[in-house]
């Protein structure tokens, strides 16, 4: 207190912390090596951009070239257009994230619309922005880049923004008391407690996010307006050239440079994220294995680079420490006093949301059935019905095919450390790869083209299935485990009685995963071309992948509110009850 | 010790009412009065759920009273004022902060500049023992040592208040000890002289050993039983006879009923009655300890020590002993009936008969049970309707709990069964 620590008269003692242990300022072989990386970064981060800029009219083509040579410009352009979105997305994430989590009327908007928006597949996204953009940035590619940048914005934010909303709603009640008692300010609260709390979830959902644009890369940069098609040199259109020329070794190319570069920023920047992330867990994770980094290892081994680490960490200090933030916003911790002002300009919120949502509901009938007839509708939502039949049926056979393989990983924490990174590259992997496989056995063996294209649906997604499983069995207890064995609990028993009951809300949550990404799959799987060759399946996906290259718009916004429809439908029918089943009956706790 | 010392916080006839829906209220705290003056230590003495901690919070200026005030140095308090700080039950710190920052963060808040905040940050953290623990993340740490960081992180902002909420309870008896002591070592130099700390506890011994006052907090609704003052010299020798008879008074305190301190009735109760969790096999363990002829002792300081057993716990089981007729208890001291006797001492089977007969007999909420699933024509009933009619008295929360807390007791006297899955009660056998 203050007489107490005023009164100690002993000085200081010298003493050195981790942070600051510079032998010197010298820059070693290490920092050497880091340097060039910077370096090249930066260049090639200029040089993307001015590509990004170019002047550009409409209807001009843009050459893509499928020479291997070309392909590492196009990965470092689609890998920017990634950054870009992400970082809008983080941006997107934290201010709308916290808006909700903090403020109840917001939330109240905010949640289902992000519920809607998330069922929206890429394309609706792309076809209704893109003529926006380019009126934006006429005469520049800035238009239709932009217009890419944010279809992968929205293959990313939704879930990244669930994501810290979660966390920031889970936040543990001692610690806001301590933020209050210690009177941090709401900017500082923000910074040092809610934003570190949630960054393992963030970082998490953000590896997520970049798979789920993988995904989606070539609908995202081979663009259709009004019938005609950017393609904006990178992977997704190189892919797109690829296929419609049926040229095989460039489809191969593309896949390899997919695999290099997401090895890259594996290894850059999420292995270094995730071994940083350790430290904001409240406790060592149980089995004592630790993430790994090899860049982390060598960073370590830097000298020069720590200087300029520590420069970064004095900013961000001061970022956060801002006077005028601090001062201006003492938030007071109890809620505010409810002043009648305050209660009109609620009833004000409200009402005005209330009338925008029912004005675009009724601009969205009005539009829609100015030129369609109730038979059309009907027949949409009869394609619905075929989606979701391909969806519960592909979910039926992906559980039954990856759940025993699943327990059977997540059982053994050394298989778990080895098949974890491999899952999470296939769940980058875009279905467009695998046409020219799936068109060419369609036509050899005569298949049926309504259930063979089908298995593309799932080709991302399943993967959160075995990840969800994996995490269950290797969750359950050990003495679980050691007791069934004892018990010589066997066979079909060990499953019935212990391994599903054990796994089941892991496994309801991953087949949500997996559900919603199969619907946004869709407009991808069920229309396959390979060439001159397209094969189409009746469903809602194809629909609206064929009224987007039409161009016709009263017909994508009709494709587009059925899947909302039957999106929100399922949520709220099928996999709301079993999650709280899940939570309810099966958790361990 | 004789001069008079001004008051720090005033609590004034504080009252705190929670909104339970919009008809019902719950009152948590009422008509409380104390004052906690410069350079004392006192002890806020509950058992849980007598809203003291509730109490530390509107002082804290965390939560708003409903009602009455508290002044800080004259000032009312409505948020974290400047000069009052808090320890935690389970510490609270940020885990992604090393030590060192854990404790600069406070510093940080007030806008203390960079080099003077570490410099004093540094001081605190030697003064509270944690030299070389600076670099260290929270979870490297063993509870003891997170708690010092936690007081650390409290001392810091040279505060005149320290408030502690069980600031030991989350730590195991040696540690806890250690750093009681070592919280009295920091306290007793003369620097710290006019600083004051506020204790919240339900361990009767650690209350006395630290406090110059005790105050013994009543529940239902939280209110100040009475303020005694321990004029022990420290350092205190918990065996000594002044130590062990403030325990026994204490101890006297809370088991008698409020107002009729004096009378040996037993209680008798109504529907909603606020049972504690009891569980049904500690209820056997602590009637045959009582009935086991080589333990004359009735003494319940005597028993919480023998059994290891916090106040808290012992209390709630001798209150149910008391309910069902197997105990009296009064004066801090409780001796088995005749009925308790056969208890203790019976067979299973037989156990279980003498169990169902009294809670047939003394629990209301059973006799409803009971009846209900007699009367109705399938013999079920929702557990939600019983939550409902417990909910006349109780806080959803409580009349949840409650609820456990007796099919428990019925599904081990084998009055009635109860299905977790369809949340139902029923008369049948189990499967």
């Amino acid at each position: 207190m203050r007489a107490l620590l005023g009164g100690h008269k002993m000085s200081i003692k010298l003493r050195i912390w981790r942070n600051n242990q510079f032998s010197g300022w010298q820059p070693n072989l290490w920092d050497l090596f880091f340097l060039l990386i910077v370096f090249v970064f930066f260049v090639a981060l200029a040089w993307a951009a001015t590509q990004m800029t170019s002047p550009y009219k409409v209807g001009e083509a843009i050459p893509i070239h499928l020479s291997i040579r070309y392909l590492p410009r196009y990965a470092l352009l689609t890998v920017l257009r990634m950054a870009v979105a992400v970082f809008f997305s983080l941006l997107f994430t934290f201010s709308m994230g916290a808006l909700a989590a903090k403020n109840k009327h917001a939330e109240r908007v905010l949640i289902p619309l992000v519920d809607i928006l998330q069922s929206i597949p890429v394309l609706g996204f792309l076809s209704i922005t893109v003529v926006a953009f380019i009126y934006l940035f006429p005469n520049s590619l800035l238009g239709p880049e932009s217009a890419a940048i944010f279809a992968i914005f929205t293959s990313q934010a939704w879930n990244m923004f669930l994501g810290f909303y979660q966390s920031l709603k889970t936040l543990p009640h001692d610690l806001r008391e301590a933020s209050a008692m210690l009177k941090l300010s709401g900017w500082q609260r923000f910074w040092k407690v809610e934003v570190p709390f949630a960054m393992p979830s963030l970082i998490w959902n953000t590896m997520m996010s970049l798979s789920a644009s993988w995904f989606f890369i070539v609908a995202a940069e081979a663009i259709t307006v009004n019938k005609q098609t950017i393609l904006l040199p990178g992977i997704g259109s190189y892919i797109s050239v690829a296929i419609s020329q049926m040229n095989k070794p460039a489809v191969l190319y593309s896949i390899l440079a997919m695999l290099v570069v997401i090895f890259l920023y594996d290894q850059l920047i999420f292995r270094p994220l995730i071994v940083w992330s350790e430290r904001f867990k409240s406790e060592e994770s149980l089995d004592g294995k630790k993430a790994k980094s090899v860049f982390t290892y060598f960073l370590h081994k830097t000298r020069f680079m720590a200087v300029i680490g520590n420069f970064f960490y004095v900013l961000f200090d001061e970022f956060v420490n801002l006077r005028s933030f601090t001062r201006a916003k003492q938030l007071s911790y109890s809620a505010p006093k409810k002043t009648k002002s305050f209660s009109i300009f609620v009833f004000i919120w409200y009402a005005f949301i209330s009338l925008l949502g029912l004005a675009f509901v009724i601009f969205l009938l009005q539009y829609i059935f100015k030129t369609l007839s109730m038979h059309e509708l009907m027949h949409v939502l009869l394609f619905g019905v075929y989606t979701s039949l391909r969806i519960v049926v592909l979910l039926i056979i992906c559980s039954v095919v990856w759940v025993p393989i699943g327990v059977w990983i997540g059982l053994r924490p050394r298989a778990t450390q080895i098949v974890q990174p491999i899952a999470q590259f296939c769940a980058s992997f875009p279905a467009y790869l695998l046409f020219p496989v799936v068109v060419m056995l369609i036509i050899r063996f005569h298949l049926n083209i309504q259930i063979w294209t089908t298995p593309l649906m799932i080709l991302g997604t399943q993967w959160y299935i075995l990840f969800n499983v994996i995490a269950g069995a290797s969750a359950l207890p050990k003495d679980l485990v050691y007791a069934t064995k004892n018990f010589e609990v066997k066979g079909w028993l060990w499953w019935k009685r212990f391994i599903f009951p054990g796994i089941f809300p892991y496994l309801i949550t991953g087949a949500i995963t997996a559900a919603g990404g199969a619907w946004n799959a869709s407009i991808v799987a069920e229309y396959v071309n390979w060439g001159h060759t397209t094969l189409i399946a009746s469903g809602l996906g194809a629909y609206i992948t064929q009224v987007t290259n039409l161009g016709d718009f009263p017909r994508i916004a009709l494709g587009l509110s059925v899947m909302c429809f039957y999106v929100l439908i399922f949520n709220r029918l099928v996999w709301q009850p079993l999650y709280n089943l899940a939570e309810k009956r099966f958790s361990t706790e | 010790m004789n001069e008079i010392k001004k008051n720090l916080i005033e609590i004034k006839n504080v009252k705190k009412v929670f909104k339970k829906d919009i008809q019902q209220d719950l009152l948590v705290l009422e008509n409380v009065n104390f004052n906690l003056r410069e350079g004392e230590i006192v002890a806020l003495l509950g058992r849980s759920g007598s809203g003291k901690s509730t109490l530390l919070r509107v002082i804290a200026g965390l939560i708003e009273s409903s009602a009455g005030q508290v002044l800080f140095r004259g000032q009312p308090v409505t948020e974290p004022a400047q000069g009052i700080s808090m320890v935690f039950q389970h510490f609270a710190l940020m885990p992604w902060l090393t030590v060192l920052q854990n404790v600069e963060l406070g510093l940080e808040a007030i806008g203390v500049p960079r080099k003077e905040r570490r410099q004093r940050a540094l001081k605190a953290i030697d003064t509270i023992g944690l030299d070389g623990f600076e670099s260290a993340f929270p979870k490297e740490l063993s509870g003891g040592m997170r708690q010092r960081v936690g007081i650390a992180r409290a001392l810091v902002v040279n505060p005149d208040v320290l408030l502690m909420d069980e600031p030991f309870s989350a730590l195991d008896v040696l540690t806890a000890d250690n750093l009681r002591n070592d919280l009295l070592d920091l306290w007793q130099q003369e620097e710290n002289k006019n600083n004051s700390i506020l204790l919240v506890t339900h361990n009767i011994e650690e209350a006395i050993f630290l406090a110059d006052r005790v105050i013994v907090f009543d529940s239902n609704p939280g209110t100040v039983r009475s303020i005694l003052k321990v004029d022990i010299s420290h350092p205190r020798d918990d065996t000594s006879p002044e130590f062990r008879s403030l325990v026994n008074r204490i101890y006297k305190l809370m088991t008698s009923v409020k107002g009729k301190e004096e009378t040996e009735a037993i209680s008798v109760i109504d529907l909603g009655y606020r049972f504690p969790d009891a569980g049904v096999s500690e209820l056997l363990g602590l009637a045959e300890m009582l009935a086991d002829e080589e333990t004359d002792k009735s003494n319940l300081a005597y028993i919480a020590d023998e059994l290891a057993l916090d106040i808290d716990d012992l209390l709630s089981l001798t209150e149910v002993l008391d309910i069902l007729h197997f105990a009296k208890q009064a004066d801090g001291e409780i001796i088995l009936t005749e009925a308790g006797k056969q208890f203790a001492e019976a067979d299973i089977l037989q156990r279980k008969k003498i169990f169902a007969a009294h809670l047939l007999m003394y629990v209301p909420l059973v006799k409803l049970i009971h009846r209900v699933l007699y009367e109705n024509a399938n013999h079920r009933e929702s557990k939600r309707y019983f939550i409902g009619e417990l909910e006349d008295y109780l806080s959803n929360e409580d009349a949840g709990r409650v609820l456990r807390v007796v099919i428990e007791w019925g599904r081990y006297a084998e009055l009635f069964a109860y299905d977790d899955n369809s949340g139902e009660l029923n008369l049948e056998n189990p499967e």
